[in-house]
């Protein structure tokens, strides 16, 4: 059977890209992706991640063996800016990204306590969480020089499919903002300027919140059955208030990828777990999303994604179906292979519309359900 | 002073940021109580720039490598937690000697444009996403280009930084336009003639008694931004 091929050129906005839209009612419509605005209707609202990408990967070496080392940051437990000693990283033995990641070499053994020099930076590994090449690593200094070590040593995490090493401004999006993404949220690549301008002009909200893009993908079975790890987000409260407003209207909440997904869907579910009289109240404020979503999931906010165009069997691929039936997604899929679809971060893309829930008692689509509370 | 409650935790990066107007800037809004972040490419001066004004964040970077750009856009987020005002004052003045333009060189003209447009554009650029953010969130967002009256007279031997900075003039009025709707103000604000290293070294044998102090330039500056944010005005 034939496979659907990866995009290799770092082009955020390809001129000719894709959109497959599959709506609610299971219909498959092609379009230009750059119509993306057209696609839309008056009243929706767009919400994007606006999370720049940090340049996590920091080849070194572990200093105790002299052994060359990539380590990839991987995840911190907060946003905050002035905490940025502790994060978890995946280590990677000699060797670079031109090396697929699950043919890399092994580091050597990591044992708590072991000093790593990353150009200027020194980290010491704190542990092993439960795995040889997963670790939690602590940097020494003061906050302002761990920063500046990261973005002028590290470069931003590289692929092996693509054609020519990234630079950051090939994975930040144009809207990027704070720096904490260990991927780019590429689903994002689809927005500039001329698109906020288009859904603006056609009287479509546009709001953001930030999301820590996790890692897609180790190279490990053992360790990607781990992934997404959890990610700290922060939905801010005039995002809540857009969000409010448009349930209120009902009008469609379109969430700008899986990260945004996750983060509005996690928000949405705590604050339903800290105020189960008032389900789907949504929460501004900050959170780590450690859920994963699935055909199981009952999605309370989002009523459309725009994804990148994922291979079944991914992560990303299962998060779709907590949006429409596996049998109307195979129909996609086969769709985006007849079309000659592209993958990956820098390919086509695909909107699909949640199919309303069927079970009205666990709803909470009644938009009047749907209430503000102060951030915490 | 009139100033603290407009300016206290406002977020600014200033660029070229150890000498001069800027240095005088970042001396201003510290004052004012500003959040700042100052960018040059001494490490030396950063550091004992950024030593004697407590609370500030130096970036060592050159705003004319694009390889820079990001870098800086980082860490100008980090240090502030995001950004409210964006100021491009890192100026080159093209060959010293001012030259003719029919004797300037073109890797000269080239590098007046790199420091004088490009940089501001491309740094503007990686920082437009924060600022939106920070408009969206009811903070008032603006960048400002720092020009010249050299942008509008045609000076002679003032060909390179003269045409630079009339090009990063009109790109502010551009941008401007296409900006507002998304919250955030583009400003492209003279300071006058100063006493800084940048005139000694375009007039080496000025008066430096009929040049403007560098402080009260970065007053005025100060003045005319904070007159671009009603918002804020208000609230003082």
């Amino acid at each position: 059977m034939s496979m659907l091929h990866a995009a290799t050129a770092p082009v955020q906005r390809p001129r000719h890209a894709k959109l497959l839209v599959l709506a609610a009612d299971g219909r498959i419509t092609h379009t230009e992706r750059a119509r993306l605005a057209h696609v839309l209707r008056a009243g929706d609202l767009v919400v994007a991640n606006d999370a720049a990408t940090l340049p996590a990967s920091l080849a070194g070496t572990h200093v105790s063996s002299s052994a060359p080392i990539e380590v990839r940051l991987a995840g911190r437990h907060t946003l905050r800016v002035d905490d940025v000693r502790a994060f978890s990283a995946i280590v990677f033995g000699a060797g670079d990204h031109r090396t697929r990641t699950e043919h890399r070499a092994a580091p050597p053994p990591l044992h708590s306590g072991d000093a790593l020099q990353l150009g200027p930076l020194r980290a010491t590994v704190q542990r092993t969480l439960g795995h040889p090449r997963l670790i939690e690593l602590s940097f020494e200094g003061d906050v302002d020089s761990i920063w500046a070590g990261i973005a002028r040593h590290g470069k931003p995490i590289q692929y092996a499919h693509v054609s020519e090493p990234l630079a950051l401004w090939d994975v930040w999006t144009p809207i990027a903002a704070a720096p904490v993404a260990f991927e780019p949220p590429s689903a994002g690549f689809v927005l500039d300027w001329s698109l906020l301008h288009a859904l603006r002009a056609r009287g479509i909200g546009f709001a953001t919140l930030t999301h820590a893009a996790g890692l897609s993908s180790t190279g490990d079975a053992a360790l990607d059955a781990r992934l997404p790890l959890d990610e700290p987000y922060h939905v801010p409260q005039h995002t809540v208030a857009a969000i409010t407003q448009a349930k209120r209207n009902g009008s469609r909440v379109i969430a700008i990828g899986t990260t945004v997904t996750r983060a509005l869907e996690h928000a949405a579910r705590s604050a339903a777990f800290e105020h189960r009289a008032r389900r789907g109240v949504l929460r501004a404020g900050d959170g780590v999303a450690d859920q994963r979503i699935g055909p199981d999931t009952r999605l309370r906010v989002v009523d459309a994604i725009l994804s990148g165009a994922h291979e079944p069997g991914s992560s990303h691929h299962e998060l779709l179906k907590a949006f429409t039936a596996p049998a109307v997604l195979q129909r996609a899929d086969r769709a985006l292979l007849e079309h000659g679809y592209l993958t990956h971060e820098f390919g086509d893309s695909v909107l699909i519309e949640r199919v309303p829930s069927a079970a009205p008692t666990r709803s909470i689509d009644a938009p009047s359900r749907l209430a503000l509370l102060p951030q915490s | 002073m009139a100033h603290d409650s407009l300016y206290g935790g406002l977020r600014v990066a200033v660029t070229g940021g150890t000498s001069g107007l800027g240095l005088a800037l970042v001396r201003a809004l510290h004052a004012r109580g500003a959040r700042v972040a100052f960018v040059a490419r001494d490490a030396a001066r950063v550091a004992r720039t950024a030593a004697s004004l407590p609370g500030t964040h130096g970036i060592v970077g050159d705003v004319a490598h694009k390889g820079d750009t990001h870098r800086i856009a980082l860490q100008v987020h980090t240090a502030l937690d995001g950004l409210d005002v964006l100021i491009n004052n890192a100026s080159a003045l093209g060959p010293v000697p001012l030259q003719l333009l029919a004797d300037t060189d073109c890797e000269d003209l080239e590098a007046a444009f790199a420091t004088n447009l490009v940089g501001p554009f491309r740094l503007t650029k990686a920082v437009l996403g924060a600022l939106s953010a920070a408009a969206r969130s009811g903070r008032p967002a603006r960048i400002v280009n720092i020009t010249s009256d050299a942008a509008v007279t045609p000076y002679a031997r003032w060909g390179a930084y003269g045409a630079s900075k009339a090009a990063l003039q009109h790109l502010s009025r551009i941008w401007d336009e296409e900006l507002r709707e998304h919250g955030v103000r583009v400003l492209a604000l003279d300071p006058g003639d100063m006493d800084t290293p940048l005139h000694a070294l375009a007039v080496p044998d000025a008066d430096p008694a009929q040049l403007k102090r560098p402080d009260d330039a970065a007053r005025e500056i100060l003045q005319q931004l904070a007159a671009s944010m009603p918002q804020l005005a208000e609230a003082t």
